[in-house]
């Protein structure tokens, strides 16, 4: 067999055996969004439930500020279109541009969670806790699920920064932008829902 | 000093029970027995290198099975125990306490532990050999669910000897599960121990998925896919939306435990029945995702041992997705008794019973792939045909059972106990033994012992319908599950003594089936698989050599139709066929990885940490966890190519160069 | 003739039944829920017949048809029978079997539904119109049960003493884990809830000794949460009631509390207990899950 009739059959292989391995793992990720879909649809099932049942405690109208939760959600709606402004850039191939949204983004999802730890604290201060009763149990397991997820995305983010620095764009960095960035619309996508479902619908 | 020490390990270290104090020591013996072997063997190396860092999907399927041998071995201790207890009327054998743990440890085992790594296990070992593909679609999180799997369930069986087991049963409803009522560490341990191996679950559920949409061999049509795997696709369905559920349910039900909150208390405005109405709209297609995969593996062996084409593929495949779409719309005929009305009960009541539809037409068309067929009755077929009654029988009890206003005579009762068993052993136990015994050649090169298979299977079976008809009797004589005795005056100790013979009868049929393997690996040079095919098979595992190479398939089949194995070869018969020699070409396959082990040990570490609020060991645990994620992320270096000189060396060694 | 219909048809499904649950079936009249001695529980278990019948149509034939094949199309020798390995789709064939379980699992649709309104717990019992429904108040608790009689003004702890031929009312509810009370022999069972009460009608249609229990697992005596219940004649009824008051204690509030604590307790019975009892008990666990008061009173819900 001679050499370039190995290298013909591999790339025979590679297109073969491996039908575009990379968009194969972004499937596998759309699959993950529909696992998460199902746990933050047993949360909010839950916070529907227990709404009402404050035990004597603060019930939503009186406890949420919609100014500051306004605020936060124009931040991460931002964020997402940073994200998107990134991926555009990335299939420009312009790693520098790509790199600079990627951290407008993160910067972004950094407000976003501080004024969420900031406003919980402010309801704590206030006594209301987890303890307190079961809509607020319930509704800092849904608010602080979701914060965890943008938590966890931003650390995400930071190394998929440190990757693209090192590596460019590559089919494997371009999927986990891809990937990242699916995710991070998701997290908006949700938050309309809580913003909806939590505030909205709890103060009028 | 040493007083307080003493205290403490008192605490920690379940006591007070010579059964425990055995088991402690027979524990303590196995390990230090495994280490000692290992090192005298100069093992550990191996041991790293072939299966703890292990991405090859027959080898993490090995590994499942394994595991799922050894939680049969304790649930069905647990089982025996029990049956031990309720032998007779007013035993003192075991306390009440004790006896809530061993039910509640032996479901969860059972269904979490032995159940579904069994079926993982199957899934790993056959899919993605029928599908022509070489591995899974991410063999690197395949092998961290299995380590996620292990190290949940060790996590779980630890309870055992610390701390002190679960026991609000295996479901653990609230309030009872609450600290309220339950101030010990068991249910901690329930919590952590799910929830680590569910996440494996999860991922398991998605890369079956992506691996059976996306890594079929050219050619093979989603219609002309063995129907294993399509049996893998609905339960893999039924995975991914239902996990989730189980996964944010007990995170609710920790933190109510651990950060004081009010969803399933009786105080605070908690409501348990919604933990009850949460737990189910997992649990069951949680009984579909496990029973879904036993029907698919009795397609194949039907019509492999009738040497005959399946009947009615179409209808298979549309039963089966039927099934798993409804499992989602069934789920509170577990609890018809909860007074939510006689809408919600009958909505509930009729769309159970719709479910029968489907489960039925599968066996017809199990028997009318046998009708005009030529069934011959090795070890796999055998089970098949004891599945049959016992499934139809099994079945039909559920759909009494559906009835809601009888189920108000059947809830909780002895015959609810009867039924699960029945189908659960007779479906879904039954389907993976005929799974094992299938395709044991084709994992480990040899056959198994007819003769000792024979044994296991007519006690398994005369054990289990003496153990199990009886309890339906009982459940209509009032017997109610989870008693830890009864009174003389019942009138229930002679079917409850029947009952328990069954069950040592299928002890010692599992002590049979462990002699099988023993006597198999013992004498496996006699009963070598050299054809690759020994069941004359019809699907495209039987056309690659036992064991399987690593890397499956040297040259991926192009495949035209259905049993494209059985069709192969019928061509190949034909006049005129000419063997075209194969072109190999370099093959693409994973590297091996440390990180899945590395990983689920800080899970386990991490959950440890979170049963006894052990803040110390909770952050480094997860941290770790966080480490081990970042270092896979920053690996680029994970995978590399079989070079053609090796696949012919490999592939010369296995049928002879002169074959090739 | 329609009478006659029913009569053979339940002697047809009990022959089911026996030949399902085989071993050690000595007889229906031992078996409780098969033994029904009330109208609920009599009702139950004709609907357990009619689908076990319903089911055993197709359920029978299967079991002798799966025989016969396997038997008939085992590999051997000197075998005659046909072998067609590729034949592997008839839709006519397909249709039946679709169908068939289509039409069983739609006759037993409808006797379900219908049963599942007929029988919902909470409907009050057709009784003549002379005889008015006793109510007893159920608490379940760890690991006894209470009854609390509200008209006589008696209480008892593990004995139910019910008049025969009346309609009784019983309102469940739990100061413990959930339970489940059951009296198989006069009815089906119901959640007992904290924080619930719920309403199921049972009635005995002739005196004797019958039992019930806790169904659902509750902690470590769950096995002791048997108790007694007596159908006796309604005088026998009024002179037992006459008796606890005279010679029974009072249960106070105190003597509840500790009644409450957890323990395994013999039969007991009180002259009288606290009023409003089971209102409080269902109230203490049921005022979280309604709206609490807000910190600024009148905000809107």
């Amino acid at each position: 067999m001679s050499s370039s009739q190995v290298t013909e059959a591999s790339a025979h292989a590679h297109h073969d055996q491996h039908p575009d391995i990379e968009e194969m793992r972004l499937l596998g990720f759309w699959i993950y969004l529909m696992t998460d879909v199902m746990i933050f649809g047993t949360f909010f099932a839950t916070y529907i439930v227990l709404k009402n049942s404050t035990n004597g405690g603060p019930d939503p109208a009186n406890l949420f500020e919609l100014g500051g939760v306004i605020a936060s959600t124009f931040i991460l709606l931002a964020s997402s279109y940073t994200c998107g402004l990134a991926v555009l850039a990335m299939n420009k191939g312009r790693l520098r541009a790509l790199l600079g949204w990627l951290a407008i983004t993160a910067l972004l999802g950094a407000c976003f969670i501080g004024l969420e730890i900031s406003e919980f604290a402010h309801l704590v201060n206030r006594g209301a806790t987890m303890g307190t009763s079961a809509f607020l149990s319930a509704f800092y397991t849904l608010v602080g699920t979701h914060g965890l997820h943008v938590s966890l995305g931003l650390v995400w983010m930071v190394a998929l920064m440190l990757q693209l620095a090192k590596r460019g764009i590559t089919p494997v960095t371009k999927r986990k932008v891809q990937v990242i960035s699916l995710f991070w619309h998701f997290l908006d996508v949700i938050w309309i829902f809580v913003f909806t479902v939590v505030y909205l619908m709890g103060v009028s | 000093m040493l007083e307080s020490i003493k205290n403490w390990a008192s605490d920690f270290f379940v006591t007070g029970d010579p059964l425990i104090y055995g088991a402690d020591a027979a524990i303590v013996i196995t390990l230090v027995a495994i280490v000692f072997g290992l090192t005298y063997f100069k093992k550990w190396g191996w041991l790293w290198r072939n299966w703890l860092t292990t991405v090859d999907h027959k080898k993490v399927g090995i590994m499942y099975i394994l595991s799922a041998f050894l939680m049969m071995f304790r649930g069905g201790v647990d089982a025996l125990l029990m049956r031990t207890q309720l032998a007779m009327p007013e035993l003192q054998f075991l306390q009440p306490d004790h006896y809530n743990e061993i039910f509640t440890t032996h479901g969860v085992i059972m269904i979490l532990f032995m159940a579904m790594p069994f079926m993982f296990g199957l899934f790993n070992v056959a899919v993605p050999l029928q599908l022509g593909a070489r591995d899974v679609a991410y063999p690197f999180m395949n092998a961290l669910s299995f380590w996620l799997f292990f190290a949940g369930a060790m996590l779980f069986n630890l309870s055992f000897v610390i701390g002190g087991s679960p026991d609000a049963g295996w479901l653990a409803y609230p309030p009872y599960s609450e600290l309220m009522y339950n101030p010990g560490v068991g249910q901690d341990f329930y919590i952590w121990g799910i929830q680590i191996s569910g996440i494996g679950s999860l991922m398991t559920g998605i890369n079956f998925i992506v691996t059976i949409l996306k890594l079929r061999a050219p050619g093979m049509k989603l219609m002309k896919m063995p129907m294993f795997s399509w049996s893998v696709l609905a339960s893999c369905i039924a995975i991914i939306f239902s996990f989730p559920i189980l996964t944010a349910t007990l995170a609710l039900l920790f933190l109510d435990r651990y950060g004081g909150a009010h969803f399933f208390t009786l105080d605070g405005g908690g409501n348990p029945m919604m933990y009850i109405n949460l737990i189910w709209m997992w649990g069951h297609p949680e009984v579909y995702i496990i029973v879904l995969p036993a029907f698919g593996i009795f397609s194949e062996v039907v019509s492999t041992f009738s040497r005959k084409k399946l009947f009615g593929y179409k209808s298979m495949v549309y039963a089966m997705m039927i099934i798993s779409i409804l499992s989602f719309l069934v789920w509170a005929h577990h609890f018809f008794t909860m007074g939510s009305g006689a809408n919600v009960n009958a909505f509930f009541a009729l769309s159970t019973m719709v479910i029968a539809i489907p489960t039925g037409v599968k066996v017809f068309n199990w028997l009318f792939t046998m009708f005009r067929g030529r069934i011959s009755f090795e070890s796999p077929m055998l089970w098949t045909t004891g599945f049959i009654p016992c499934f139809v029988i099994g079945g039909m009890t559920g759909v009494l059972l559906s009835v809601a206003p009888a189920d108000f005579q059947y809830h909780n009762s002895y015959f609810l106990i009867a039924h699960f068993h029945q189908v659960i052993i007779g479906g879904v136990v039954f389907g993976y033994f005929a799974g094992l015994y299938y395709w044991w050649p084709k994992l480990f090169g040899f056959k198994l012992n007819e003769r000792i298979g024979k044994w296991a299977f007519w006690f398994w079976n005369i054990g289990f319908y003496l153990c199990f008809m009886p309890q339906y009797v009982l459940g209509l004589d009032g017997m109610t599950r989870r008693l830890v005795t009864y009174s003389w005056d019942k009138g229930w100790w002679g079917l409850n003594l029947v009952s328990s013979i069954g069950a040592g009868l299928m002890g010692i049929a599992f002590l049979f089936q462990v002699w099988q393997i023993l006597h198999g690996i013992k004498h496996y040079r006699s009963n070598l698989d050299t054809t690759g095919d020994p069941w004359d098979g019809r699907t495209l595992e039987w056309s690659i050599p036992s064991p399987a190479p690593h890397y499956n398939f040297a040259v991926l089949p192009q495949v035209s139709d259905q049993d494209e194995w059985w069709e192969e070869k019928q061509r190949r018969q034909k006049e005129g066929y000419t063997a075209v020699a194969p072109e190999f070409s370099p093959i693409h396959m994973p590297n091996n990885s440390g990180i899945p082990i590395i990983m689920a040990g800080c899970w386990f570490l991490a959950g440890f940490g979170f049963v006894f609020h052990w803040l110390w060991l909770i952050i480094p645990g997860l941290a770790g966890v966080a480490l081990c994620m970042l270092a896979h992320s920053f690996n680029y270096d994970t995978d590399h190519y079989i070079p053609v000189e090796d696949i012919k060396r490999t592939e010369a060694s296995i049928w002879g160069a002169a074959n090739l | 003739m329609k009478e006659k219909v029913i009569i053979s048809l339940r002697r047809l499904a009990f022959l089911a039944m026996l030949v399902l649950l085989l071993p050690a079936l000595s007889g229906c009249s031992s078996i409780a829920v098969l033994d029904p001695k009330g109208p609920i529980a009599a009702q139950q278990r004709d609907l357990m017949f009619l689908s076990t019948v319903l089911c055993a149509v197709v359920i029978v034939p299967v079991l002798i048809l799966s025989a016969i094949i396997i038997w008939r199309y085992r590999d051997k020798a000197d075998r005659k029978a046909a072998y067609t390995p590729n034949w592997a789709h008839s839709t006519k064939l397909e249709m039946i079997w679709w169908g068939i379980p289509i039409i069983i699992i739609l006759a037993l649709a409808i006797v379900t539904a219908r049963a599942t309104y007929a029988l919902e717990p909470s409907k009050p019992l057709e009784s003549k119109a002379d005889v008015k429904p006793l109510t007893v108040q159920v608490t379940s608790l760890n690991w006894k049960w209470l009854f609390q009689y509200p008209e006589q003004g008696i209480a008892s702890v593990n004995e139910l003493k019910i008049p025969q031929g009346v309609p009784v009312r019983f309102e469940i509810t739990a100061d413990s884990p959930m339970n489940s009370f059951w009296i198989p022999q006069l009815g089906g069972q119901i959640y007992a809830m904290s924080g619930m009460a719920m309403t199921l009608y049972l009635q005995a249609d002739e005196t004797g000794q019958y039992w019930g229990s806790g169904a659902n697992f509750t902690g470590t005596d769950f096995a002791k949460m048997f108790f007694d219940v007596h159908a006796v004649t309604a005088e026998e009824f009024m002179d037992w009631v006459e008796g606890v008051k005279q010679d029974s204690p009072k249960l106070t509030l105190d003597g509840y509390k500790q009644l409450a604590e957890p323990s395994a307790s013999e039969k007991l019975t009180y002259s009288s207990f606290p009023e409003g009892l089971f209102e409080m008990t269902v109230t203490k666990y049921a005022s979280s899950h309604h709206h609490g008061m807000s910190i600024h009173e009148g905000s809107a819900h």
